[in-house]
């Protein structure tokens, strides 16, 4: 089936989109915020959940587990509703309407993340691919994105590269 | 339970192809749910078993970042407490079942595994290279992926 034919939904716009970041998003970790992502990870490590633990370990405050790169600050006039983060991300839009994630591939530079921090972040879309799901029977929009998170201090402390999957709603 | 701080593991203790210890999860309904507060991610293909078949799912599935967030978890493990986590990486190449209402949570097991590809030292740094995978109750792995993690030395 992945030979089968299908029109493209790349356009020129959404070509010119490569490299190009968007605007930036303000993320927080509270010490709360770290508690609520490792207990739904499962994480039974006392120092995301003990700030004592955690300056005995040598973090700052409770440390952001693996994954947790804070919470961007929700506004409704330009926060999506379902994922929080700001609409259009780095100003992509998909024209299907079904998103499944592709992959995440995170890079710490060492820097400490910890609850009491403020990061930075701007996404670009980093490339645009397409390929027919033989199991959905539709075509796929392949895109990844690439995010860089800076601290309050302007210290990178890492980047994200997230591979995100779009498709119109199988028999439409 | 696993142990909740693992004993510490260092960089002359590994050597390549060594597995690490593996991760069980057993994601049920009531986990995504509390990762979807965690992590801000409200789709609802994750908890609405109605919505996720409207969009040509056979039910809710695991959230890819969860999915994500175990490898790191396996990682952060193995790196110890004096360790650290450098990077994780995965792909997402099938979709992952949540148990459900009376299931046990038995049911839908997913298991955490890693086996050291490589190991070197940079600078200061001891760095060790892992291929990482989830791994469905049938043994098919729908989370490949790779980490890096740096570890102390005994000297």
């Amino acid at each position: 089936m992945a030979d089968q034919e299908f029109e493209s939904a790349i356009t020129d716009e959404m070509r010119a989109l490569i490299g190009v970041k968007g605007p930036e998003t303000i993320s927080e970790l509270t010490t709360t915020s770290v508690r609520m992502f490792a207990r739904s990870v499962g994480y039974v490590d006392p120092a995301f959940y003990d700030e004592a633990v955690a300056r005995e370990r040598g973090f700052r405050s409770l440390p952001a587990p693996p994954g947790y790169l804070g919470t961007p600050i929700y506004n409704p006039a330009e926060s999506d509703p379902t994922f929080g983060g700001r609409r259009g991300g780095g100003g992509f839009r998909s024209p299907y309407p079904l998103v499944l994630n592709g992959g995440t591939d995170i890079e710490y530079t060492g820097e400490q993340i910890c609850a009491g921090d403020t990061l930075t972040s701007a996404t670009a879309l980093a490339s645009l691919n397409e390929r027919w799901s033989g199991a959905l029977g539709v075509p796929m929009l392949i895109q990844v994105s690439e995010t860089t998170y800076t601290n309050q201090n302007g210290k990178v402390v890492a980047i994200s590269r997230g591979t995100g999957i779009s498709y119109p709603r199988p028999g439409d | 339970m696993s142990d909740a701080v693992p004993d510490q593991i260092y960089f002359e203790d590994i050597e390549v192809g060594d597995s690490i210890p593996e991760l069980e999860k057993s994601p049920t309904s009531q986990q995504l749910v509390q990762w979807a507060a965690g992590s801000g991610d409200f789709y609802q293909i994750h908890y609405d078993t109605s919505y996720a078949q409207d969009t040509g799912l056979d039910d809710i599935i695991v959230h890819g970042a969860l999915k994500h967030a175990f490898l790191g978890e396996l990682l952060w493990r193995f790196a110890g407490p004096e360790g650290q986590v450098k990077r994780v990486q995965c792909s997402y190449r099938g979709m992952d079942p949540a148990a459900q209402g009376r299931e046990s949570a038995q049911e839908k097991k997913f298991t955490l595994r890693g086996t050291v590809t490589r190991k070197y030292t940079e600078g200061e740094r001891n760095i060790v290279e892992l291929d990482i995978e989830g791994v469905r109750d049938d043994g098919s792995v729908s989370t490949p992926g790779q980490g890096v993690v740096v570890l102390p030395s005994r000297s």
